[in-house]
C-alpha cells in the first residue's frame, strides 16, 4: 500500500490576489510499512501535504498513486481511499459531536456501511488500541481530560480500520506525559499492525525519538527526505528554515569541536548516552 | 527585593457542576490554597500537567476569574474588588496558546492599537504606543501587513506587542510558544527576555517545554490544583522522578544528564544547559 506523489502542484486561490503555491512539484514515495515523519516551519506546506494523501485536496497539477493505482484517474474510488488513509487533524478532539465516546468512535465504521455489532466491535478495538480505560467509554467527551479527548479521537480513525495513519501535530498543547503516552501508544501501533505512520510535528526530539526516516519541507517543497541522522546532520541549514536539531545532537557536535571522538549523527539522548561513555573510556 | 507585582494568599476557585437540566450537583475546586508571589521585573514559570488549574490560575491574574476563597492582588490591587477591574487589567496583560484567536485587526498596526484605544489613550500617543511596541518584538517592518499572511511565531509576536502596547507591568503567557515551530518558540522567548531587560516587565509564563523556563528565577508545580513542588530552575529539575510523577519531564539536556550520572559519571544533579554538560565532561575526560 505504497504511496507515491509525482510532481505535486497546489495552489491556493489561482487568479486572485491571495494565489499561493503551496507545494512545488513535489515527488517522493512512501513505501507500505513505514514510520515517516514530516517536518517543517508553519505555513512550510505539510498539512496541505498531508490533506492530499487521501484526496481531501485535490492537486492543481501532478499525480497521487495509492498502490500503484492512480487516484485522479476516473472512477476511482475515492470513498474506499479515504477509509483506508485515516487523517487526523491537528486538535482531533474539537471533532468529537457524539453523546458519548463510544457512539462516537463508531461514526467512521457506521458511515463505511458496517452493521452495529461491527461497529461497535471496531471500536472496541480501537479504544483498546489507543488505550483509553473502559470507564471512559459511555462518558461525554467534555468530561475526559485533553489527552483523553485526543485517544477518542484518534480512535474514531482507528475505528476505520486505516492501513496508513497520518497525523498532524497529534501532541499539540498535551503536556510531557501526554505527549509521550500517545508517541508511545502510535509507535506501538506502528510495531503490532502493518501500518504505515505518517508523523508530523514540531517536536525534533519525538521526530528523531520514532521516526524511520524525516522529510522536511520548505516553502512547498522537499527539502531534505533522508534518515534521521543524515537529516539533521543538516542543522544549520534546518535553523535557517525555522527548524532545529534535537538537543542532544548540538551537544555531540560541542563534544567534538572540544575533541572527543564522538558521533555527530546522534539524534536520541540514548544514542547520546552510549557515544559518550564509549567517548570516555 | 523589589516591589511584589502579583502575590496569592490561599487562593481557592470553586466551581459548580451542573447535570443537564442546569442544576448543581456539587462543585470542584480548581485552584486550593495557592500562595504565589512574583517580584517586579522578575520571571516566574508555572508548569503543570493538563487539567493541573495552571491556566485557571492564569486568568486569576488579570481577572477573568476571581477567587472564590482567599485573595490575589496585582500591582497591590485586590482582584475581587470591581472598582479595580480595569486597573489590574491595566497592570497585567495575558497572551494565549492560538494566536488567531486573539488577532482581530485587519492590519497588524490597527491590531496592535485596539488595546490603547480601549484605554481611551489620545490617537497621537497610541500611534508612538504602536510604533514602540511593534519595534520591542522586532515586527515593526510588518506594520502594513495583514496579520494573516504571517507565520505562527510572527502573529504570537503581534499579539504580544498589542499587550506591551497598554503597558502593562505584567505579562501572563499561557502556553503562547504550544502551536510553533522551533523558531518560533525562540523568538517568541526571545521577545519576552527583551521585554524583561529594557522595560522591567514582570514576565508569567505557562508552558508544556521544559527546555523554556531554564532561566526562570522561580518555578512552580502545579498538580490538582495544589503547587506542589517551588524552587529555582536547578532544584527543581534536580528531582526528575518526582517531576515525572506529576506527568512532567526535565529538558533533554537534564535528561542526558541524569543517565551519564546512572551510567557511573561523576557529573552533578540539574544541569541545565548544554554548555554546562559540555564543560563538566571535558573536566572528566
Amino acid at each position: 500500500m505504497s504511496i507515491r506523489l509525482e510532481n505535486l502542484n497546489y495552489v491556493y486561490s489561482p487568479g486572485t490576489a491571495y494565489e499561493k503555491h503551496a507545494l512545488k512539484d513535489v515527488s517522493l514515495t512512501i513505501p507500505h510499512g513505514e514510520f515517516v515523519g514530516i517536518i517543517g516551519h508553519t505555513g512550510s506546506g505539510k498539512s496541505t501535504l498531508i490533506q492530499h494523501l487521501n484526496g481531501l485536496i485535490r492537486a492543481t497539477s501532478g499525480q497521487i498513486y495509492y498502490n500503484e493505482e492512480n487516484i485522479y484517474q476516473d472512477g476511482y474510488n475515492m470513498k474506499e481511499l479515504r477509509s483506508q488513509v485515516g487523517l487526523v487533524f491537528q486538535y482531533p478532539e474539537h471533532q468529537l459531536f457524539e453523546i458519548d465516546v463510544m457512539t462516537d468512535v463508531c461514526f467512521g465504521p457506521k458511515n463505511q456501511g458496517l452493521t452495529p455489532d461491527e461497529c461497535r466491535e471496531r471500536a472496541l478495538e480501537a479504544l483498546r488500541l489507543v488505550g483509553l480505560k473502559e470507564k471512559y467509554y459511555k462518558a461525554s467527551p467534555f468530561e475526559l481530560s485533553g489527552g483523553q479527548k485526543r485517544r477518542a479521537a484518534i480512535a474514531g480513525v482507528l475505528a476505520m480500520r486505516p492501513r496508513v495513519l497520518v497525523l498532524d501535530e497529534p501532541t499539540a498543547g498535551l503536556d510531557p506525559k501526554g505527549r509521550d503516552d500517545i508517541l508511545e501508544q502510535i509507535a506501538y501501533l506502528h510495531r503490532q499492525t502493518d501500518m504505515t505512520v505518517i508523523l508530523v510535528s514540531h517536536s525534533m526530539e519525538d521526530i528523531a525519538r520514532y521516526a524511520d526516516r524525516i522529510i522536511v519541507m520548505n516553502h512547498g517543497e522537499v527539502m531534505y527526505n533522508d534518515e534521521p541522522k543524515e537529516v539533521f546532520a543538516h542543522f544549520r541549514e534546518l535553523e535557517e528554515v525555522g527548524l532545529a536539531a534535537p538537543q542532544v545532537t548540538y551537544i555531540m557536535h560541542d563534544l567534538k569541536e572540544r575533541g572527543f571522538a564522538v558521533d555527530t549523527g546522534v539524534t536520541t539522548v540514548e544514542e547520546a548516552a552510549d557515544e559518550i561513555m564509549a567517548a570516555m573510556r | 527585593m523589589g516591589r511584589t507585582m502579583i502575590q496569592t494568599e490561599k487562593l481557592i476557585f470553586e466551581y459548580e457542576r451542573r447535570d443537564e437540566e442546569g442544576n448543581v450537583t456539587g462543585t470542584s475546586r480548581a485552584i486550593d490554597q495557592v500562595d504565589l508571589e512574583a517580584v517586579e521585573g522578575q520571571f516566574i514559570a508555572i508548569l503543570g500537567h493538563n487539567g493541573s488549574g495552571k491556566s485557571t490560575l492564569a486568568k486569576h491574574m488579570n481577572a477573568i476569574l476571581v477567587p472564590t476563597g482567599g485573595t490575589m492582588w496585582v500591582d497591590g490591587r485586590n482582584t475581587k474588588e470591581p472598582e479595580e477591574l480595569w486597573n489590574v487589567r491595566q497592570s497585567a496583560g495575558m497572551v494565549f496558546q492560538n494566536p488567531d484567536n486573539q488577532i482581530i485587526g485587519t492590519v497588524v498596526e490597527e491590531d496592535v492599537g485596539f488595546g490603547p484605544e480601549n484605554l481611551g489613550v489620545p490617537t497621537d500617543e497610541i500611534w508612538q504606543r504602536v510604533e514602540e511596541s511593534l519595534k520591542a518584538v522586532g515586527m515593526i517592518s510588518y506594520r502594513h501587513h495583514s496579520p494573516n499572511k504571517l507565520s505562527g511565531g510572527q502573529k504570537q509576536r503581534v499579539a504580544i506587542a498589542g499587550v506591551v502596547a497598554m503597558e502593562p507591568k505584567c505579562i501572563v503567557l499561557d502556553e503562547p510558544t504550544a502551536m510553533l515551530d522551533p523558531v518560533g518558540r525562540k523568538e517568541v522567548l526571545k521577545t519576552v527576555q527583551k521585554l524583561r531587560e529594557k522595560k522591567g516587565v514582570t514576565v508569567i509564563l505557562i508552558t508544556h517545554y521544559m527546555e523554556e523556563v531554564i532561566d526562570a528565577d522561580k518555578i512552580y508545580v502545579m498538580d490538582h490544583g495544589h503547587i506542589v513542588m517551588e524552587g529555582t530552575p536547578k532544584e527543581i529539575f534536580s528531582r526528575v522522578d518526582e517531576l515525572k510523577s506529576f506527568r512532567l519531564d526535565v529538558p533533554q539536556v537534564t535528561l542526558l544528564a541524569d543517565e551519564l550520572k546512572k551510567r557511573g559519571l561523576a557529573i552533578p544533579e540539574g544541569i541545565l544547559r548544554k554548555e554546562e554538560l559540555v564543560n563538566y565532561l571535558c573536566q572528566l575526560d
